[in-house]
């Protein structure tokens, strides 16, 4: 990498944001991997990989802004797009599996009567 | 200390990339295969961003923002056929 | 109904949007001279002027302020509600009782129940799945559902009570 030196205190936000982002999106795949049935893991992506990956852009932008001089915000653009748009998929997914009538795990609460959907 | 935290982090993510491939494969339904995708999409605009930062670059955030619209419009369009048997009403 | 062409609501239909495709194309090229601006102004109002036939029945802001302080809120909220849930996921999944509920509407618009869900689907373990128009109800599906009472006397009392107070 052909990177200016950075000062140490930087490093270590972007560094921090970098691993946090990294850690939350890993759990998120890792949940939608494992939980039982589709609604809950619908859970996992829609918020944990959002957040992830937000982190990751925001310390890409502390990054290239040190790197360009000045700020871009070019990397919080996709930041607000993914937490506009994470909620408005989420809602499509699920009610296509409403309609389509996959069951929840046996334990879930108030399952909503498929039948008449 | 930043190339070894990218590092790091890609291989966290490509590991998330693997579980959303076993989710991809293993279904059940089609949906949960849109959601495997939808969330594959998104890790890998994190990966596209490590790796324009490992290269020093700074130009493939337009990339970022292409595959994030794409992963959306899709992930939406899917849904909908679902929804309807039809793309647009 | 169609404002006459006179006035400025038949040339700059949506102007808070307007000023919003401005800024959004100043962010864009991330190149802030004044060339760029007026380009992106040109742009702010030839879209909204172009397909403002297609739009629904608009939402107006009534203030600003207060949707200020609910982003903010929205934030923290975020951040809290995705430690939440990955601390759910990282344990066994026999201890999770996941559940549905119906959240009944106050709200009436349509842009500010779009506001709701997604913060609904944003934060704590809940997302919002679908919206009954008939009975202006959401159904919500809940990670790790106790006490609905409880998550639906939460929600009316943080999110949508300042978005009454700001499309109001």
């Amino acid at each position: 990498m052909n990177a200016i030196a950075m000062p140490g205190y930087l490093e270590f936000i972007v560094a921090a944001f970098l691993l946090f982002g990294a850690l939350v999106a890993l759990i998120g795949s890792w949940g939608l991997a494992k939980l039982p049935d589709f609604y809950t893991r619908l859970h996992g992506p829609t918020k944990a990989s959002t957040l992830g990956v937000g982190c990751i852009l925001i310390g890409s932008l502390l990054f290239f802004s040190h790197q360009q001089g000045g700020v871009s915000f070019q990397e919080a653009l996709v930041t607000i797009f993914l937490f506009a748009t994470a909620p408005v998929s989420a809602h499509m997914m699920g009610k296509a599996a409403l309609r389509r009538r996959l069951p929840g795990v046996a334990r879930t609460r108030n399952m909503p009567d498929l039948s008449e959907e | 200390m930043i190339d070894a935290v990218v590092t790091i982090a890609m291989t966290l993510f490509a590991v998330a990339a693997l579980l959303n491939l076993y989710r991809l494969a293993v279904g059940p339904d089609i949906v949960d295969r849109i959601l495997a995708l939808d969330t594959l999409m998104i890790n890998s605009i994190a990966l596209i961003v490590l790796a324009d930062i490992r290269m020093g670059l700074g130009v493939l955030f337009e990339l970022a923002l292409l595959i994030a619209l794409m992963g959306f419009v899709s992930t939406v369009a899917m849904s909908k056929y679902l929804l309807r048997g039809d793309v647009i009403e | 109904m169609t404002p006459s062409f006179r006035s400025w609501q038949f040339w700059l239909p949506h102007p808070l949007f307007s000023l919003f495709l401005a800024l959004l194309w100043l962010l864009m090229v991330n190149d802030f001279s004044v060339a760029h601006a007026l380009l992106g102004l040109a742009l702010g109002v030839a879209i909204p002027f172009v397909t403002h036939a297609f739009w629904p029945e608009e939402a107006r802001i009534k203030r600003p302020l207060p949707l200020l302080r609910y982003l903010l809120v929205l934030l923290v909220d975020i951040l809290r509600s995705n430690l939440v849930v990955a601390l759910r996921i990282l344990r066994p999944a026999r201890h999770l009782q996941p559940g549905f509920f119906v959240y009944p509407l106050a709200l009436d618009d349509d842009f500010a129940i779009t506001i709701l869900a997604s913060t609904i689907s944003l934060t704590p373990g809940t997302v919002s799945i679908h919206h009954d128009a008939k009975a202006n109800t959401l159904l919500v599906h809940a990670l790790h559902l106790e006490d609905e009472a409880e998550v639906i006397a939460t929600i009316r009392q943080r999110y949508e009570q300042p978005l009454e107070e700001i499309f109001r």
